[in-house]
């Protein structure tokens, strides 16, 4: 690891100890938090005793699907809005108001329409994350040089081959970006609905235990949620950097 | 027809295939999920005129808690933005622990802020200045870095002192990229403040519209959020106004 | 490489003719508050088999206009381009090589892959591909960096990637546009050298663009000088240099008298480029 990087693990480190010395002394009072090292153990407890293997299963099963459908929606619509430059300039205004506007407060009209299913929940991380990637797409597509196509034509390629094999590779970086936000994205939006209201899944169980007072248990989720982003959010930002770097140098 | 007019009669083309699309899911999923467009734009007409009372309240509630959110994103993510930016090893540390923050579903730090502020103002406040902190702090910090040496190095050979390398070359050259996250934190702030007044509060918006869920008023529910839908759409027009505007000079 | 063409050029008699431009002008389409632009001709040329040609002339002046229409990326406006007494029509045609003024390596493959890659899609068997790319990577000096990746290396090195990615295809018409546009001086007579090497070995017809003088009149058989936009032709100058040429005719007598008039056409049209290129920043834009 780089110098930076032990650095950074230092600092958490620290603030964590920080944290943990604060709870114990009493300056934060134990009902408000619990020590790191407490959040822990409940976490391992947690996981052992295999109470919230069906919330976690339900959040990871919705966010995949959520993920998968807007990756790949998000995509094709990215391409066919390159492809029309006049949709494209109409759309535009609108996908710079998208992420400004609390669209969340239609969730409840998704439950009234679905009923309280999986379906609604699965719709909001779609919903978050489908026009981040097909903005990505389209500025993906806008940054492949255009001396690619003149290379393609040198080698006689039909329209088809031109797109799989220079316009994706060359946009590939942004692509990846693309579903670097997707991910953070259906991660939102599904446990954001959850929370709001559903009948199961993490956000509805650490919205749950909140009520019911159950401490341990509600830190122990907010640990794991917050493990699983930030473990994934750092593997994805470490391949974006070496894609970058291998396509743009330094 | 000049291009500005066609591009405007697109735009409007598609404004109209939006509402066409609510009107056609208002007929597909009924009067219990949602309003038309017509029914909702004559409630919003009733809010702002025969309940124009009961609707000032609850929007200067949430105006408030609003203002106060956004003041504090932007002093504690510009000074957190300013200080990483002019510190170059502190933002190496500090980027990537701001990139995974910004991907956290942040919902689910809402019971912790419950527990530390308690229900009300304060609380509300918090979760909408956590959403806007992160991205205030990053724009600033990278439209900081990414000063351009030689700017610095022209100041140096013209012997300015310290205030007047930032009043003259710092903070113009930086503003452009300042601005940009000024904005994402805007809407990020207003998206926090409502979500907390979903949860926290017995007044503002975002309680009229979930309150309105809870006792199926339907009505009210779209009339809110069309609202603040629409109040949002504009703010964040206007700052995209000034955003380009400011782009474009450098 | 290629053992059919037996290429000299230096103004022989019966050279035979290898591609042809007759009186073809490019006029690019008005796009959105824009006029038309008239970037090229009409231009005649003929170009034999096996010769070196340059064309030089100020920037914008429609150089690289006039290659895309002879490689077939461009149709023509008006007038017929051929290519081995064929009609060149929306396509390039099989045997032209094309090596762009832009870095046009491909940054997801190495150095290998990027060479391999024409082969690859040819569908050539992997023996005769791995001989023909080991070959122009050693050519080009390339060998070291067969796995490293375009992002890795320098500008010139870049654009060493592209004419072997190119080369290994076999053209019998290689098209150059300001290869080394962006090298210092000295490396782009050494890179000159390198093209003449090449041009000896593969017996390919070469046409070479470019913006420097030196380069024009050390590399070639004959130099193309081109005039403000829209392009054409003002003179083709014979430099009857030896087929075994190098860098070092820069300090023969006969160098300087071909530079000198080169230039002479050349400094009139560059002044009125300067010209056009503020007059364009001022007034282009027609009134919507
Ligand atoms: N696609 C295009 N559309 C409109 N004008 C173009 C286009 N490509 C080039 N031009 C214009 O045509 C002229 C000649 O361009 P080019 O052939 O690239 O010049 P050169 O290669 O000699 O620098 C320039 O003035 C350029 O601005
Ligand atoms: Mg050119």
């Amino acid at each position: 690891m780089s110098r930076i990087g032990w650095i950074r693990l230092a600092v958490l480190a620290a603030l964590v100890a920080l944290l943990e010395t604060l709870v114990r002394t009493g300056i934060i009072p134990y009902k408000t938090m619990l020590p790191p090292s407490e959040m822990l153990t409940a976490l391992v407890r947690l996981l052992a005793a295999g109470t919230a293997t069906r919330d976690i299963v339900q959040t990871l099963t919705c966010v995949g699907a959520a993920l998968v459908s807007s990756v790949v929606a998000g995509f094709g619509l990215g391409v066919a809005i390159h492809r029309f430059p006049r949709v494209r300039r109409a759309l535009e205004p609108f996908f710079a108001t998208y992420y400004a506007v609390p669209f969340f407060i239609f969730y409840p009209v998704l439950i009234a329409i679905f009923d309280l299913s999986l379906l609604p929940i699965i719709l909001m991380g779609f919903a978050f994350a489908v026009i981040a990637m097909c903005i990505a797409t389209i500025n993906g597509l806008d940054r492949v040089p255009r001396v690619l196509g003149k290379v393609a034509r040198m080698h006689r390629m039909r329209e088809f081959e031109t797109a799989l094999r220079m316009k994706l590779p060359a946009a590939a970086p942004h692509l990846f970006t693309g579903l670097k936000l997707c991910v953070a994205y259906s991660f939102i939006g599904v446990i954001a609905s959850e929370f709001i209201l559903a009948p199961s899944g993490l956000g509805h169980a650490i919205a749950y235990a909140y009520n019911d007072f159950d401490n341990r248990t509600m830190y122990a989720l907010m640990l794991f949620v917050m493990i699983v982003v930030v473990t994934l959010n750092m593997l994805l930002h470490g391949w974006e950097q070496r894609l970058l770097k291998r396509w743009h140098g330094r | 027809m000049s291009d500005a007019a066609k591009r405007s009669f697109d735009i409007l083309l598609v404004l109209v295939a939006l509402f066409a699309g609510w009107q056609a899911l208002y007929h597909v999923a009924g009067e219990t999920a949602l309003t038309s467009p017509a029914q909702t734009l004559a409630y919003v007409g009733e809010l702002l005129t025969t309940k124009g009372d009961m609707f000032a309240r609850h929007a200067w509630e949430t105006g408030r808690a609003f203002l106060m959110a956004l003041g504090l994103s932007y002093a504690i993510g510009l000074a957190i933005g300013v200080a990483l930016g002019a510190h170059r090893l502190s933002g190496a540390v500090a980027e990537p622990i701001l990139v995974a923050l910004y991907s956290l579903p942040k919902v689910t730090l809402y019971p912790v802020i419950l527990l530390v502020f308690g229900l009300g103002l304060s609380a509300k406040v918090a979760f909408g200045a956590i959403h806007g902190v992160v991205p205030v702090a990053v724009f600033a910090m990278n439209a900081i870095r990414n000063i351009k040496p030689a700017y610095l190095k022209t100041a140096k050979t013209m012997r300015l002192g310290p205030f007047q390398v930032v009043s003259t070359v710092i903070f113009p050259a930086a503003l452009p990229e300042i601005v940009t996250g000024l904005r994402v934190g805007f809407s990020l702030t207003l998206l926090g403040v409502i979500i907390g007044e979903m949860f926290a509060s017995k007044q503002g918006l975002g309680f009229m519209v979930i309150n309105a869920i809870n006792l199926a008023d339907v009505e009210t529910m779209m009339a809110v959020a069309f609202l603040l839908f629409v109040a949002a759409a504009i703010a964040n027009g206007i700052l995209l106004w000034i955003d380009h505007w400011l782009h474009k000079r450098v | 490489m290629n053992a059919g063409a037996s290429g000299n050029g230096g103004g022989r008699a019966a050279a035979e003719l290898h591609a042809e431009l007759g009186g073809v002008t490019r006029v690019y389409p008005a796009v959105a508050g824009y006029r038309p632009v008239h970037a090229l001709g009409p231009v005649d040329l003929d170009l034999r088999r096996g010769e070196f040609f340059s064309v030089v002339g100020p920037s914008g002046c429609g150089k690289s206009t006039l290659l895309e229409v002879l490689a077939g990326l461009q149709p023509p406006s008006e007038g017929k381009v051929s290519f081995e007494g064929k009609p060149v029509h929306g396509q390039v045609p099989e045997g032209v090589g094309v090596v762009f003024q832009e870095d046009a390596s491909f940054p997801w493959l190495s150095v290998w892959d990027n060479a391999a890659f024409g082969l690859r899609r040819a569908g050539v068997d992997s023996a005769e591909i791995e001989r023909r790319v080991g070959d122009a990577l050693a050519f080009m000096g390339l060998k070291d960096f067969q796995r490293a990746y375009p992002a890795q290396l320098s500008g010139g090195m870049r654009q060493r990637v592209c004419i072997a990615r190119t080369l290994v295809l076999q053209p019998r018409l290689i098209l150059l546009d300001e290869p080394f546009g962006a090298l210092d001086a000295q490396t782009r007579l050494l890179m000159g050298d390198e093209v003449l090497r090449l041009w000896r070995r593969t017996g390919a017809t070469i046409l070479l663009i470019t913006h420097a003088l030196d380069e024009a009149a050390m590399l070639s058989d004959r130099v193309g000088v081109m005039s403000a936009r829209p392009g054409r032709f003002l003179d083709l100058v014979e430099t009857k240099w030896p087929k075994e040429r190098d860098s070092t005719i820069v300090s023969e007598a006969g160098f300087g008298e071909v530079t000198a008039r080169l230039w002479h056409h050349l400094r009139g049209e560059s002044l009125k480029a300067l010209g056009q290129s503020g007059a364009a920043a001022a007034g282009g834009r027609a009134e919507a």
